[in-house]
């Protein structure tokens, strides 16, 4: 019985090709994602230092709201971020299901867990700001509401692909998922606010955020950056786990 | 080709009469979740008044989850999932026809049934005859969402449970505008433009599922 | 020898199913009136390869061609030209012998769907013809699949999946005589078989998997 042996260095196709091609091949892109996070990381720790300093002593206090709504810095740019990382994830998908690529797959299912955890912090955070704020833990409103969604399409993939044992299946299975989410989104997000604005009038409202001053909206921008950096670092760290899962080992032989 | 449908729909239809018991328990599990409400709220008209058309409409929703085990399952068992796939027929319009004949074995009924039950909240005539449209336009939604998700996890052992956190979410803007509409009607506002919203959905979810369930089937067989 | 350009033919097929390779490197050319006996052992990947013939399954490499075009862009025009029973029957428990073949002809637009009876009544299966397929044995269900074959004379390229488990005798030489006939009349068929079944060997190749 061969053992198969999963050693981080085996025969590594060099990179060649024209360079658009040239690291499509998962364990040719490993030791270039290696040596990006590094860089990520440090340039998300970096902006998230400054943007939550002009957070919490730039920005003024707000008159109607004090020193609670400081919690938008991070609760705007989670929102953001899931969101935006949902498209990209169903992108990636896309184009791993359309050319048939394994690395474009394997980056949708690293963003996955970034995505559901910015989306679950999203959904704290809200619930922070409610609670000083409207005297309550949760809010139905429109965007509280539009994330929980988004948080049950994003475990619905995660739950996809961990059901499915063959990877290639699950890539793909996933990606039929991740596209049909995607343009469900705009269309559960209308049909939330509408939903919204029917039962609750405008009387609550999460969004009603205070009157945005410029330093206000540097801070969030600078947030939403650093928080975009970490989902590259933090996406980039779990494709390389993927990659060794998969890549390494593989072509057993059947004894 | 006209053939080739007819014959996967009457084959869908034959079956599901043949298996009538599989209906029928899925139209009982309706009428049962529906009876939980009053039993878990009280029984006090206003309140199940009140409720009464959200209540229909997530008991429906549960309900056809619970009937989208069918759709797929059965014909991969015994192989006759395969033999569709190899039909010199688009797999999509076989697709669609078997969607279109599960909606007439599961859907249909839970509308049709709808009207009684929603006597049993004391909904006023008109209220009812607005939700029983609304459940006529929305459930083949249901159906033709839920067949993505019945298509993407054909095969797996918890399918049960992953078809419904798959596809719910998807389906919660048909829940939205199909009480919507019910509540406009009673307010005076006019059901006229959810009803238009919904058809929109409708006629989305006719142009899309059935061409993504047939991916989805030909991703799931590989 | 035929000089004839082949029908199907399979370049450099690579399979997997999970992390297990299968077979990798395959290469196959039929034409007309040409058999192939796939063999190997339990769990070598004919299935798999007969699927990956079939379009079913993607292969990981490799090209596969019907009449020199592939298949994956020309699928449509494949499915009409193919006839694939695989080990599963294809036959639905609540509908009866004859509604099953009848419906199977119809779905997999052969033209012979209003001859199910006859087909039957050839097979010996008069009497099974209106009893549900659940009540059938497995030797009479085999044959209700296998029906379909008799009914889509026509169709150019057969694909069997162990045809011959489950028969007796007398059913087995009928199906080896009908297979003898396909391939007269210019088809092509790929199938596998544990039993000992002889075909004109002249036109019969064998592909081993997993040597």
């Amino acid at each position: 019985m061969t053992e198969a042996t999963a050693t981080r260095n085996p025969a590594r196709p060099q990179p060649a090709g024209p360079i658009w091609l040239r690291y499509a091949a998962p364990l040719a892109f490993d030791p270039l994602a290696a040596r990006m996070i590094p860089w990520f990381f440090g340039a998300a720790a970096i902006l998230a230092l400054a943007g939550l300093y002009v957070g919490f002593f730039v920005a003024p206090t707000d008159a109607t709201q004090g020193e609670v709504y400081r919690v938008i810095f991070i609760h705007v740019p989670a929102a953001w971020m899931s969101m935006f990382i949902y498209l990209v994830m169903a992108g990636w998908a896309a184009i791993g299901l359309i050319f048939n690529t394994r690395l474009s797959a394997m980056m949708a299912s690293a963003l996955a867990p970034t995505g559901a955890m910015f989306t679950f912090l999203a959904l704290w955070t809200g619930a922070l700001w409610g609670k000083p704020t409207w005297g309550t833990w949760w809010v139905w409103d429109a965007r509280l509401t539009s994330e929980l969604i988004l948080l049950f399409l994003y475990i619905g993939f995660i739950a996809l692909q961990a059901a499915i044992e063959d990877p290639r299946r699950a890539d793909r299975a996933g990606a039929v998922l991740a596209i049909v989410g995607v343009v469900n989104v705009p269309i559960i997000y209308f049909s939330v606010r509408w939903w919204n604005t029917l039962h609750q009038g405008a009387s609550v409202n999460l969004t009603s955020a205070p009157k945005m001053a410029t330093t206000m909206l540097l801070g969030m921008l600078i947030m939403a950056v650093a928080c975009w950096m970490y989902s590259i670092a933090a996406a980039l760290w779990r494709l390389r786990s993927i990659i060794a899962e998969r890549e390494f080992g593989f072509d057993v032989e059947a004894p | 080709m006209w053939r080739a449908l007819q014959g996967v729909f009457s084959r869908d239809l034959a079956l599901a009469w043949r298996q009538r018991s599989d209906v029928l328990s899925t139209l009982v599990f309706f009428v049962m979740v529906v009876s939980l409400f009053p039993l878990g709220l009280g029984p006090e008209p206003a309140t199940l008044r009140a409720v009464a058309p959200g209540v229909l409409w997530v008991a429906a929703m549960l309900a056809s989850m619970l009937s989208l085990a069918r759709l797929f399952a059965g014909d991969h068992a015994d192989g006759t999932l395969e033999q569709l796939l190899l039909a010199p027929q688009p797999l999509t319009y076989l697709v669609l026809a078997k969607i279109t004949a599960h909606w007439v074995a599961s859907g249909l009924p839970l509308t049709l049934l709808a009207p009684l039950l929603g006597v049993q909240f004391d909904m006023s005539g008109a209220d009812i005859a607005i939700l029983t449209a609304s459940l006529a336009v929305g459930t083949p939604v249901l159906s033709l969402v839920g067949a993505v998700g019945a298509a993407l996890t054909v095969g797996l052992r918890g399918a049960g449970v992953l078809v419904p956190l798959l596809v719910l979410p998807l389906c919660i803007p048909v829940l939205i505008f199909g009480t919507g509409a019910v509540d406009a009607a009673a307010s005076g506002a006019g059901p006229g433009p959810h009803f238009s919203i919904l058809g929109a959905m409708l006629g989305l979810a006719l142009a899309g599922a059935p061409l993504a369930s047939a991916a989805a089937l030909r991703i799931s067989l590989d | 020898m035929s000089l004839q350009p082949p029908l199907l033919s399979a370049s450099d097929l690579d399979c997997r199913r999970g992390r297990r390779r299968l077979f990798h490197g395959v290469s196959l050319a039929l034409g007309a009136g040409c058999a192939l006996l796939v063999t190997g052992r339990n769990g070598s990947g004919k299935t798999t390869l007969l699927r990956t013939l079939c379009g079913l399954t993607r292969p990981e490499r490799g090209e596969i061609a019907w009449r020199g075009r592939s298949i994956r862009s020309h699928r449509d025009e494949y499915n009409a030209e193919l006839l694939y029973l695989g080990h599963a029957n294809a036959l639905k428990d609540d509908l009866t012998a004859e509604e099953n073949l009848a419906n199977a002809m119809a779905i997999g637009g052969g033209e012979g769907a209003g001859e199910a009876r006859r087909a039957l009544a050839d097979l010996g299966l008069e009497a099974c013809a209106g009893l549900p397929a659940k009540s059938l044995s497995q030797g009479q269900r085999r044959r209700v699949a296998l029906a379909r074959l008799w009914l889509s004379r026509a169709r150019p390229l057969w694909v069997l999946d162990e045809p011959f488990v489950a028969l007796d005798a007398e059913s087995s030489e009928m199906l080896r005589q009908l297979l003898e006939r396909h391939l007269d009349d210019g088809g092509a068929l790929v199938f596998t078989t544990h039993q000992d079944i002889t075909l004109a060997p002249d036109r019969l190749q064998q592909l081993r998997l997993g040597a």
